[in-house]
């Protein structure tokens, strides 16, 4: 329900993670992942109008309430799974950041959508891939544009991330956008 | 919960907004046709012809896609591969990203937020709980799903394969083995997440057989890897 749902084109992907996201932590917490999902298609059908909180509390269809712009047909569906979601776009820039470069993950605490994980914040790595340009999710998310950046693979030692006792045989990499990273 | 996602949909069909023959349609897919058997197809090609393998190496969205698995949540792949004394192991601390074009939609342990904070700082202890007890020596690399890059364990080929042909290769090639917390099934090696991490993690919760489009898909959620 919750691709059927997103077919219609209202909100990103970023958006939906975004909203999950912003679950009550005990509620979060408390609540299995679909349970997650189902919540926050609730929010985001409510906050693009396509659904009152009336029409939500009794289950009762109400007239009104935004338009689709599409709605995905059973014939169609096939097509639409095939083809997902791309994320890549051209990005004209040269990057900034070469491999085998150490880099530091900004120390930044944003208040809103972002996918760069608190345990490698302010953690030094190496770059490890350099990949072309992907949708930014900090902006994406909240209706900024897709402000599309370049992907780079950082490698993390264990004992960077997690002290002098971590496993010595431990790395770990996450993928990071050029504005989560600076020169170390 | 299942009222709420009933009622929902309901609402959502009255209003014309989700057409249900669609959702039917999606769930039939991740039902029957996207799963980890997929995947095994992928590594088992890989273990049979070194010319796959280098490929898969080196652009495996467009080697994974040669055999006709791509799409939603796959658009992006990455083959990392298992050996010289590397062991790899995929996560997505942020929320559950998993490639679902070769795996299907992931499994109950690896959504569980244990598997997602620990998995970063204690694999080696986590892969001894899922009964893959590893060397000292074998360095373990984590992948944190952060973007939408998808991550595919290639594991070593089993013992005792030789000569088999890549039918049968997919055999060992379990849904575990391709994400990182098992070993594919040769001879005498462990195939399987063992249940009771899988059962401990939330099992009462995904009501596996139950047809629930919540916990979809039932038959794949939580009982093997």
């Amino acid at each position: 329900m919750t691709l059927a749902a997103g077919a219609m084109g209202a909100w990103t992907l970023d958006e939906s993670r975004h909203m999950r996201e912003c679950l009550h932590p005990a509620d979060y917490y408390s609540s299995s992942y679909y349970e997650i999902w189902i919540k926050a298609l609730e929010r985001l059908l409510a906050r693009h109008g396509f659904v009152g909180a009336a029409e939500l509390e009794t289950g009762e269809a109400s007239p009104g309430g935004t338009a689709p712009k599409r709605v995905l047909k059973a014939a169609d569906v096939p097509a639409v799974l095939a083809r997902g979601g791309p994320c890549d776009r051209p990005v004209e820039a040269a990057p900034r950041f070469a491999v085998g470069q150490t880099v530091r993950a900004r120390n930044m605490h944003p208040t809103g959508h972002t996918r760069l994980p608190r345990y490698v914040r302010g953690r030094t790595g190496t770059v490890e891939a350099v990949h072309g340009g992907f949708v930014l999710p900090d902006s994406n998310a909240h209706g900024g544009g897709e402000s599309p950046q370049r992907l780079y693979t950082v490698v993390f030692a264990g004992r960077e991330l997690w002290g002098e006792a971590a496993d010595p045989a431990l790395s770990v990499s996450v993928d990071a956008w050029e504005s989560y990273l600076e020169p170390a | 919960m299942d009222a709420r996602v009933r009622a929902l949909e309901t609402l959502l069909v009255r209003k014309g907004l989700v057409d249900p023959a669609a959702i039917d349609a999606i769930v039939e897919t991740y039902e029957t046709r996207v799963g980890p058997r997929n995947g095994a197809r992928v590594v088992a090609k890989a273990w049979a012809d070194p010319a796959f393998a280098a490929w898969l190496r080196e652009d495996a969205t467009a080697a994974i896609a040669s055999l006709g698995y791509s799409g939603r949540q796959g658009e992006h792949m990455r083959a990392v591969f298992n050996g010289d004394g590397m062991h790899n192991l995929v996560v997505c601390t942020l929320c559950s990203c998993y490639p679902w074009s070769v795996l299907g939609l992931p499994p109950v342990w690896y959504k569980s937020p244990p598997y997602r904070s620990r998995a970063v700082i204690d694999p080696r202890g986590v892969l001894a709980e899922f009964g893959l007890e590893l060397p000292a020596e074998t360095a373990i690399r984590v992948w944190d799903s952060t973007a939408e890059l998808r991550y595919l364990v290639v594991p070593e080929r089993p013992a005792g394969t030789a000569g088999w042909d890549e039918e049968r290769l997919a055999g060992p090639a379990s849904r575990g083995a391709m994400t990182g917390p098992a070993r594919p099934a040769g001879r005498g090696a462990a195939g399987t997440v063992r249940t009771t991490w899988a059962g401990s993690w939330g099992s009462g919760r995904s009501r596996p057989g139950a047809p629930s489009r919540i916990s979809m898909p039932p038959g794949k959620s939580a009982r093997s890897a």
